[in-house]
């Protein structure tokens, strides 16, 4: 019964705990007033919206998720330093490629979180996904050994996100 | 101490959006000038707000962190129109270098084409 109330009043428990943190970093500021306005906020907008959420979103493993945010921008800050000097290196160096790239994870946030990961990290781009939702075209600027690359992109990203975000 | 650590982070994010600006113009087809824009932003406008976040920080008493705010919201869009930008371009058929790989059988080139 009581679980029930608190379902309908924080249909998306994650989304209330992001608006919050968000209204406070607009603000620049942690002063009580906006503290507690914000936390109406954070409650009131999911709870109007909730129709436009159908999914639920579920972190199973927030170790998991803190970890894959920390390599991700690890792997942001030496890509880009790789990038770089493919850019000012000669152009007929490069070797571009298109690639597939199998999904495992299913959930709509976990496929959109896997595609923009893939863009964040210099050197590849993610293009298209199929009409089924199980292969995403990439993009690479640059790659030598494209089941390589392909394997990486499945360990190094899409085994965390996938342990993140199951379906519920 | 601090001014020069703000000096190089700054120079640091001056240079990669520098390289990303030559990416754009200097790279040879449509998908591989995509990734000019997402290296800038990425590094190079991270390493400027870094700056604009010890700055103001330092300078100020209180601390500034709405800058995270400017990254957040980048990095969702930044792939987004990437991603947008790369499928446009796919369905409209740009044509790539000859020498772009193309790995198995790609669910875009599977339709057949008209």
């Amino acid at each position: 019964m009581l679980k029930n109330f608190y379902t309908r009043l924080l249909p998306h428990p994650v989304l209330t705990v992001i608006l919050w943190l968000i209204w406070l970093l607009l603000n620049n500021t942690v002063a009580a007033g906006h503290i507690l306005l914000g936390l109406i906020l954070a409650i009131l907008i999911p709870f109007l919206t909730s129709a436009f959420w159908p999914e639920k979103v579920r972190i199973q493993s927030p170790l998991t998720l803190f970890r894959f945010l920390v390599i991700v921008l690890w792997d942001i800050v030496i890509a880009n330093m790789i990038v770089a000097k493919l850019i000012l290196g000669r152009n007929d160096d490069l070797k571009p490629a298109f690639f597939d790239v199998e999904l495992d994870i299913q959930t709509p946030l976990g496929v959109s979180l896997l595609a923009n990961t893939i863009s964040l990290t210099p050197g590849t781009v993610s293009c298209d996904l199929s009409a089924d939702h199980r292969r995403l075209l990439v993009h690479a600027l640059h790659v030598e050994d494209i089941p390589g690359a392909i394997k990486h992109i499945k360990q190094r990203y899409e085994t965390p996100l996938k342990k993140v975000f199951t379906a519920c | 101490m601090l001014d020069w650590i703000l000096a190089a982070l700054v120079l640091i994010g001056a240079f990669f959006t520098l390289v990303g600006s030559i990416g754009l113009y200097k790279l040879p087809d449509f998908y591989m000038r995509l990734h000019g824009p997402t290296k800038a932003t990425t590094l190079g406008v991270g390493a400027i707000l870094i700056a604009s976040m010890l700055y103001f920080s330092f300078s100020t008493d209180a601390a500034s962190l709405h800058e995270i705010l400017v990254t957040l919201f980048l990095f969702i869009t930044a792939p987004v129109s990437a991603h947008l930008m790369a499928k446009a371009a796919l369905h409209v058929n740009i044509q790539q270098v000859a020498r772009t790989q193309r790995y198995g059988d790609l669910h875009q080139w599977d339709k057949p084409s008209e």
